[in-house]
């Protein structure tokens, strides 16, 4: 059990301090909302029907354009080996990692989705639940994630390559989360959202764990 | 059998008829299918002519299915036993199955513009094949991206399980997410509502589609233990690999 808290707090340092820190997906997440009505125009209309969910597509970008970090440095630097040595299962270890991400990375992502669903014209009462069903959303993203950074672990400058192996996983949790922003199926839509959390709460460790036994062989 | 055919020696003993065989098979079950297909088929009451792009759509789609299915088996096995040939399966299957996906995708955009007034349509099955076209294209990506061939395989094989929950959600997207394509007519429960007169085609191509598949497996398969085989006399006569 320690091994697990110490692997959590190692790495939520190390994603706080390390490399832009939280800050740097927050500002590509912006910078991609921004770049929403720029490209269809202010139309107050069109915005208030298509921009909201435009918030879970900037997410999803921002969490693909990060996920490169996960494992890099430990397979480069032998935090990996000493993670196998571990009493603790690796499995267990993976998990840490990617709940200290969900926390660093993702919590930070799902507080700003509220103000920029807002300038999106997202109708205010609807901010809550845009923000809640983003707290689920991102951690399916980063169930997926693991696997793509694990089996992609070994690969020079292999951040393309991750997002494309990443993003056929990220389908499900957008359709349900567009639904979300958009108002329809509020719901369900975030009961789909939380089964799509847990599976990638529980294949992303397991998996990703498997590939990183793999990379250190 | 699984233990028969994971030494190379055997496989290429059992298999030396295999790719010729399914090859000519499939020449002869194409042209069967397309003459069937294109000129002793009815046309569609609605459709006209262009139902006949079914014949070459669908078991593409079939089997850019049942391809993927077969390789996450193949990766299954791969894992589990780390079983060589089977690896060799997942890795020679890949780019069949994607170039299938590929055709499915092209025909069935050709066949909505005149039937639906559309190229595309957004719906579930649709989205779908486009995403199974790309966790395809991820395999490969992947397979290539890694120096090692034997690790890359292994890694691969782990992508190619998980990937595998897309499968379903491929099949039920049509419940799920039901739009504008019309619901499965061929295999559902209650039989098949698709006439005889253009089931028979369709099976025909059907079976053809899968020679195909398996002669180009099998030949890609060869290849590769042939290749290894002459990697391998390169390193025993001490010259260093190309």
């Amino acid at each position: 059990m320690n091994a697990i808290i110490a692997t959590f707090r190692r790495d939520a340092a190390l994603l706080w301090a390390g490399g832009g820190g939280a800050l740097a997906p927050l500002g590509y997440f912006i910078g991609a909302v921004v770049l929403a009505p720029l490209a269809m125009g202010p139309d107050r209309t069109l915005l208030t029907a298509a921009g909201p969910p435009l918030a879970w597509v900037a997410a999803a970008l921002a969490v693909l354009a990060s996920l490169e970090k996960l494992f890099q440095a430990d397979l480069e630097d032998g935090s990996l080996e000493q993670m196998l040595l571990s009493e603790a299962p690796l499995e267990a270890l993976v998990f840490a990692k990617g709940a200290a991400f969900w926390l660093v990375v993702g919590v930070p992502l799902a507080l700003a989705a509220g103000p920029a669903a807002i300038t999106l014209q997202a109708p205010l009462e609807r901010i809550p639940v845009i923000v809640a069903s983003l707290l689920l959303g991102l951690a399916a993203f980063i169930g997926a994630g693991l696997v793509g950074a694990a089996v992609a672990a070994g690969v020079k400058r292999g951040g393309v390559l991750i997002a494309l192996l990443v993003l056929p996983f990220f389908a499900p949790p957008v359709i349900f989360g567009a639904s979300v922003a958009s108002g329809q199926d509020v719901g369900p839509a975030l009961a789909l959202l939380g089964g799509c959390a847990l599976f990638g709460c529980v294949i992303g460790p397991f998996a990703a764990a498997a590939a990183l036994r793999l990379q250190a062989e | 059998m699984i233990n028969f055919l994971a030494n190379p020696a055997r496989f290429m003993g059992a298999t030396a008829w295999m790719a010729p065989v399914f090859g000519a098979l499939a020449l002869v079950l194409f042209f069967i299918g397309v003459r069937l297909g294109l000129f002793a088929s009815p046309a569609e009451q609605y459709q006209g002519e262009t139902v006949r792009i079914m014949y070459v759509h669908v078991p593409a789609a079939w089997w850019s299915l049942g391809i993927y299915t077969f390789m996450a088996g193949a990766s299954f096995v791969s894992l589990v036993w780390r079983h060589a040939m089977a690896d060799l399966a997942a890795r020679a299957a890949a780019p069949i199955g994607a170039t299938f996906a590929a055709i499915c995708l092209i025909t069935g955009s050709i066949w909505g513009a005149p039937t639906w007034g559309t190229w595309w349509e957004w719906d579930g099955r649709l989205t779908s094949m486009l995403i199974l076209f790309l966790t395809y294209l991820g395999y490969l990506a992947l397979i290539s991206a890694v120096d090692d061939e034997e690790k890359a395989s292994r890694l691969a094989a782990i992508l190619c399980l998980v990937g595998f929950v897309n499968i379903p959600i491929v099949h039920f997207s049509v419940e799920w997410w039901s739009t504008l394509h019309q619901p499965a007519s061929v295999l559902r429960p209650g039989g098949s509502s698709i006439d005889p007169s253009m089931r028979t085609p369709l099976f025909v191509m059907a079976g053809a589609y899968f020679s195909l598949f398996a002669a180009l497996l099998i030949a890609h398969m060869r290849a590769s233990v042939h290749r290894r085989r002459v990697e391998a006399a390169r390193l025993r006569a001490g010259g260093a690999a190309p």
